[in-house]
């Protein structure tokens, strides 16, 4: 299971990214793989306000429907409309494939998050 | 949790394991969509050991069997199979099921795994025949083999010519030189074969088509859904259930009313004379999205069903779902809205076959 040492986790199997102040947001390897394959993803709208630990996405597999927790609270600045039309490339990478670019609200949220090592517990 | 004998070779194939029924069972070991197309184009094989096996035999085994069962028994021949269910005296369902006609006095009744103990509770009550009611469940392993190519590859393992076994007929016969009992029946909605024999036996089967066929994949119960789904099989507890009669799940040709008798039988007649208040249909979804059970549909404001199972059909790309829906919102065309976590999507009502059956009769 790839678990990048440099990125922020949920015990719900999302990640944050910080770059330049922002939070990109996406799910993890061991999400991607639980899922199966990932066939349409309801997005968030740019300035929809996120709250830390709520959805704000969902994301259907074949198999099912699944929530899609917010790792930290803030303002929605983008989302990653490629997502729309090419669903699958959250299975091919999901690291690489964020979903949306947050602005941060509160960076002591931040605390309550896992790191690598400990994310790889909850994987286990 | 039980194990079929097949578990060890699932774990080796990578399988995602899941408990189904009290048994841990394959759900996919690649893909969903990759085995689904497997089974549309070449072949899939499953297995489905964790099915229930119930022998009914005795000189009044026909007449148990024939006061349980909604479909015709009387009119079968032997070596035929017949798709029926079991009812209650409200016309709801205790199970849905496959009968084998070995011969007057011997039945063999194949019934879903999450509903083994219950059906045999309720042979056992309403059995005041000369009938012996013995569950073969434990001793059975059965796999499925489907798929257009499935015929081709069933027949280098058997002397048995399979051009004579017909559609919903089975025979004993040798697979490997092992004895079995084969028939070409499925749940797919493509030609196949589901095949019974010992535990040792289905493995050995199971085993050698894989190694010999490397165009077979191994299928999980993830396609086995999708599969069914798009040619509009039911499956218990969705489409039907102790609630949803036949009559309302669209099998009335599961239930013969030629009968004089059966369980069920006063209900579901009237229920059919004086027209089902509701039925099972198709929906198609008109935007982006997945339908999936238990999303409410609605009419304007009111509540009108709810779907039974929905998904994006991997054959088709179509987004659509199987649903209950109340009259007289259920005729074809009519426009309703199912509601999806937050908010509503339109869809419209259509027929529930969204693929063609490719049997081969």
């Amino acid at each position: 299971m790839n678990i990048p040492k440099d990125l922020y986790y949920t015990e719900t199997h999302e990640w944050v990214r910080i770059e330049d102040g922002f939070a990109y947001i996406g799910i993890t390897d061991y999400a991607q793989d639980s899922l199966g394959e990932i066939v349409f993803i309801e997005l968030p709208e740019e300035n929809d306000q996120v709250t830390q630990f709520s959805e704000f996405a969902a994301i259907e597999s074949v198999k099912a429907a699944s929530d899609i927790n917010a790792p930290l609270s803030g303002v929605v600045v983008t989302v990653n409309e490629e997502l729309e039309d090419n669903p699958e490339l959250l299975n091919e990478d999901p690291y690489e494939n964020w979903i949306m670019k947050i602005e941060i609200e509160d960076k002591l949220e931040l605390n309550k998050l896992l790191n690598a090592e400990e994310y790889a517990e909850v994987c286990e | 949790m039980k194990r079929t004998v097949l578990y060890d070779t699932h774990v080796e194939l990578g399988a995602k394991m899941v408990d189904f029924a009290g048994y841990l069972m394959p759900l996919v070991y690649s893909s969903i969509t990759e085995e689904h197309q497997a089974v549309r184009q070449e072949a899939g094989l499953f297995d489905v050991s964790h099915m229930g096996e119930i022998r009914i035999v005795g000189s009044e085994a026909s007449d148990l069997v024939d006061m349980l069962f909604t479909n015709n028994t009387r009119a079968m021949t032997a070596n035929q199979v017949l798709y029926g269910m079991f009812c209650t005296p409200e016309g709801g369902v205790v199970d849905d099921l496959l009968v084998y006609k070995v011969n007057d006095q011997n039945f063999l009744l194949v019934v879903n795994a999450a509903n083994i103990e219950k059906d045999l509770a309720w042979i056992h009550a309403h059995n005041t025949y000369d009938a012996h009611v013995l569950d073969e469940s434990e001793q059975t392993s059965e796999c499925a083999l489907q798929g257009p190519k499935a015929q081709a590859m069933l027949q280098k393992t058997t002397s048995y010519d399979l051009d004579t076994l017909k559609f919903f007929t089975f025979e004993e016969m040798e697979i490997l030189g092992q004895p079995c009992l084969v028939s070409r029946t499925g749940y797919t909605g493509e030609d196949g074969f589901e095949i019974y024999g010992s535990h040792e036996t289905i493995h050995l089967i199971f085993e050698t088509l894989l190694a010999d066929h490397p165009t077979l994949k191994p299928c999980g119960l993830g396609c086995r859904d999708t599969l069914r789904f798009e040619v509009a099989l039911p499956l218990y507890g969705h489409e039907l259930s102790k609630t949803i009669t036949p009559i309302e799940a669209g099998l009335g040709f599961a239930v013969s009313f030629a009968k004089k008798d059966f369980i069920g039988r006063e209900a579901l007649l009237k229920q059919k004379e004086s027209k089902p208040t509701r039925r099972i249909v198709g929906l198609e979804l008109l935007e982006k999205g997945v339908l999936r059970e238990g999303y409410e549909v609605y009419a304007n404001d009111a509540l009108v069903g709810h779907v039974t199972t929905g998904y994006l059909s991997p054959s088709t790309g179509l987004s659509v779902a199987m649903a209950l829906i109340d009259k007289p919102h259920d005729k074809k065309d009519t426009l309703l809205e199912v509601a999806i976590r937050k908010k509503r999507v339109k869809v419209k009502v259509r027929n529930k076959k969204f693929y063609e059956k490719h049997y081969n009769k």
